[in-house]
């Protein structure tokens, strides 16, 4: 009997992006091992928002996770994208830093953990600039120390994806994971073109932003390490094998040589198509021995 | 922002804690807790001021049908009564598993 | 606060290394000098704007790809090249309009052009290298954070010309949904969201605050005052850990970021909890 071609699978399969933040850190976890660490009955909120009529949320939009993934300790920090559209306050960036500084100290003393960061964020809590600003700094020198000892895993699967100051933390990762819809840019589409206009960008045109910030075009470029589809299992599977992994010998962040050289060979006259990235710095360019 | 504090009896105990919702665009977030003494108390915050009887006809009719001893926060972003009323008894639902 | 003009960067580069030019083969937009600085050789890096670079959205002051790779590039050289040895430290002077908006930028991936740099200052001060910054004008959001904001000491000037923020005045309001009015009323309340660069002093984050007469045209006096200050910098810094702990643990830290040190505290305690 036909059944329109869709598999078991596809019916079967949870979607990632429909979850909250509590619920994907919860789900990538092995089964029973993991306990949230101050959480909203902890209440540390925003000192920040109510004093601008803007409710506070009681985890301030940071869930912090603890437990193990394939069988080894992990720490996983989501950020909610439907609070302040995931941006970075003074509590939640806080509760990302100190996260991971603790990770690392336990690898210090011998157990090897792993953390695993999901970035939906639009980067910084506007209401708290200068803390929000100063909390991705400290949060980007803490991934720093972190990813010499475990891998520092970023999870982007949308609909708010990664951007702003937020997308230089995903630059430091060991590795990046995103779905198709995920995006992972530092200036959005609509900031572009209010800077520069509707000819730099027009943030109306969803297949050109998609193009160049989407999920697909990062991984084909070789900025992620894996494209998942929205499906839990999947999602999860594809975080044990990166905690599983160790870290890479050469983060992509370090690799500037490489980088430089690209850039020196672009003609930078007229616009590109983005396309023409795939070949020129997907794993193409490593066949070519470019790397 | 606004604060409002309601108060109602309660006849029963409740074991568990819950935790539902986020403060997200047209939605709210209800933290629930158990409470000594035979009395429910909620306290309300939410961005959209100037809907105070609404609020109290909404939890009005809730506490109509639910009677634990509890302590419940509220933390809205503009949530519609339906909404509103969703979320508590998601919450309840948690908190009686 | 006044708008970015571009100046100061090149006119305070010039006047602590002598020198106002790329290295070879660099872009315009970047100045790298090794120079002499009390009893060090500290290595300086400024961005500044460049009106003939190669990428149309980075003329004016702004950093983009090319400025993040070229810091990483010569900040890297410097590890490199003391990785036997003394550690050199790093001076970045710091005055910049933003990053750059652009499509190229966003295709190219900026964000890991940035994040290169990031990396480059980061790891040099986690090896050992006193990094610090001279805020002397404007040093905002993404800019800021791919070049002065990993520094182990951060300095700026007390002047109406300094701005460090997340975003200018309008753009922020229209971001928040609020008149540029509200958002100047709940500036000066709040002081993480404050334009005044003495309110982010209150934050914690700053060493010290210097005063300048006059920052565009700085005496011959004033250029030693400053230099005696980045010594200071320098010395306090081979004192500290290498990481960035002494931000949190500040006196005005203590006083203005009290949520972060209970997130802290809190987290510590229920880390090993079971």
């Amino acid at each position: 009997m036909s059944s329109k071609g869709y598999s078991a699978d596809f019916i079967n399969r949870q979607s990632f992006i429909e979850l909250d933040a509590r619920d994907r850190a919860k789900a990538l976890f092995d089964e029973g091992t993991s306990r949230e660490l101050v959480g909203p009955f902890d209440r540390v909120e925003s000192p920040w928002l109510p004093m601008q009529g803007v409710t506070p949320q009681a985890d301030d939009g940071c869930v912090v996770m603890k437990g193990k993934i394939a069988g080894q300790a992990a720490v996983v920090v989501a950020l909610e994208g439907a609070f302040q559209g995931g941006s970075m306050g003074e509590v939640s960036g806080e509760k990302m830093t100190a996260a991971l500084d603790l990770a690392c100290a336990d690898n210090e003393k011998g157990i090897p953990t792993s953390a695993v960061i999901l970035l939906e964020t639009g980067g910084v809590r506007l209401q708290e600039a200068n803390l929000g600003l100063a909390a991705i700094a400290e949060l980007m020198a803490s991934i720093l120390v972190l990813r010499k000892h475990a891998p520092v895993i970023c999870l982007t699967a949308g609909t708010v994806g990664c951007f702003g100051g937020m997308s230089l933390a995903a630059g430091l990762a060991s590795y990046i994971v995103m779905t198709r819809e995920a995006r992972l840019g530092m200036k959005g589409p609509e900031v572009i073109e209010q800077e520069n206009g509707v000819e730099e960008f027009d943030s109306s045109d969803r297949a050109l932003i998609w193009a160049i910030h989407g999920g697909d075009q990062r991984y084909a470029m070789g900025l992620a390490d894996a494209l998942v589809d929205d499906d839990t299992a999947q999602v999860a599977d594809t975080i044990r094998h990166f905690t599983s992994k160790g870290i890479p010998a050469v983060h992509r962040s370090s690799q500037v040589e490489l980088y430089r050289g690209r850039l020196a060979t672009l003609d930078t006259s007229q616009q590109w198509d983005p396309k023409e990235f795939r070949a020129l710095w997907g794993t193409n360019g490593l066949r070519e021995g470019k790397r | 922002m606004e604060q409002i504090e309601l108060t109602y009896p309660a006849s029963r105990n409740v074991n568990k804690k819950a935790h539902v919702g986020v403060v997200g665009s047209g939605d709210l977030e209800v933290l629930l807790e158990p409470a000594e003494g035979e009395v429910a108390r909620v306290f309300i915050r939410t961005s959209v001021d100037g809907f105070r009887d609404t609020w109290k006809a909404v939890l009005d009719r809730f506490f109509s049908k639910y009677d634990g001893a509890v302590r419940i926060e509220i933390n809205d972003a503009g949530a519609t009564p339906g909404v509103v009323h969703l979320r508590l008894e998601q919450a309840v639902e948690v908190s009686e598993r | 606060m006044s708008e970015y003009a571009g100046i100061r960067g090149a006119v305070w580069f010039r006047a602590l290394t002598g020198q106002r030019s790329p290295m070879p083969g660099d872009p315009k937009s970047v100045l790298t000098a090794d120079a002499p600085l009390g009893s060090d050789h500290p290595r300086f890096l400024c961005v500044v704007a460049d009106s003939h670079a190669r990428f149309p959205c980075a003329r004016h002051g702004e950093v983009g790809l090319e400025e993040g790779y070229t810091l990483a590039a010569r900040v890297r050289e410097v590890v490199e090249h003391d990785k036997n040895t003394i550690k050199r430290p790093i001076v970045a002077v710091v005055d910049v309009k933003s990053q750059a908006y652009g499509r190229r930028e966003e295709t190219a991936a900026i964000f890991l052009a940035a994040a290169a740099a990031a990396d480059a200052y980061g790891s040099a001060r986690l090896a050992g290298h006193p990094v610090i910054t001279l805020v002397v004008g404007h040093a905002l959001s993404g800019a800021f954070l791919t070049h002065g904001y990993q520094a182990n000491r951060i300095l700026a000037f007390d002047d109406d010309g300094v701005m460090i923020h997340a975003m200018h005045k309008e753009a922020a309001a229209r971001v928040t949904r609020r008149s540029v009015d509200e958002l100047e009323k709940f500036a000066k309340e709040i002081a993480p969201m404050s334009y005044d660069i003495r309110d982010y002093a209150k934050l914690g984050l700053l060493y010290k605050l210097l005063h300048v007469e006059n920052p565009e045209k700085p005496s011959p006096q004033e250029i030693r005052t400053v230099q005696g200050e980045l010594v200071a910098a320098i010395a306090d810094a081979r004192t500290g850990p290498v990481d960035l702990r002494n931000r949190l643990e500040s006196t005005a830290a203590r006083e203005m970021r009290k949520a972060s040190i209970l997130v802290r505290t809190k987290l510590e305690a229920q880390w090993l909890e079971k």
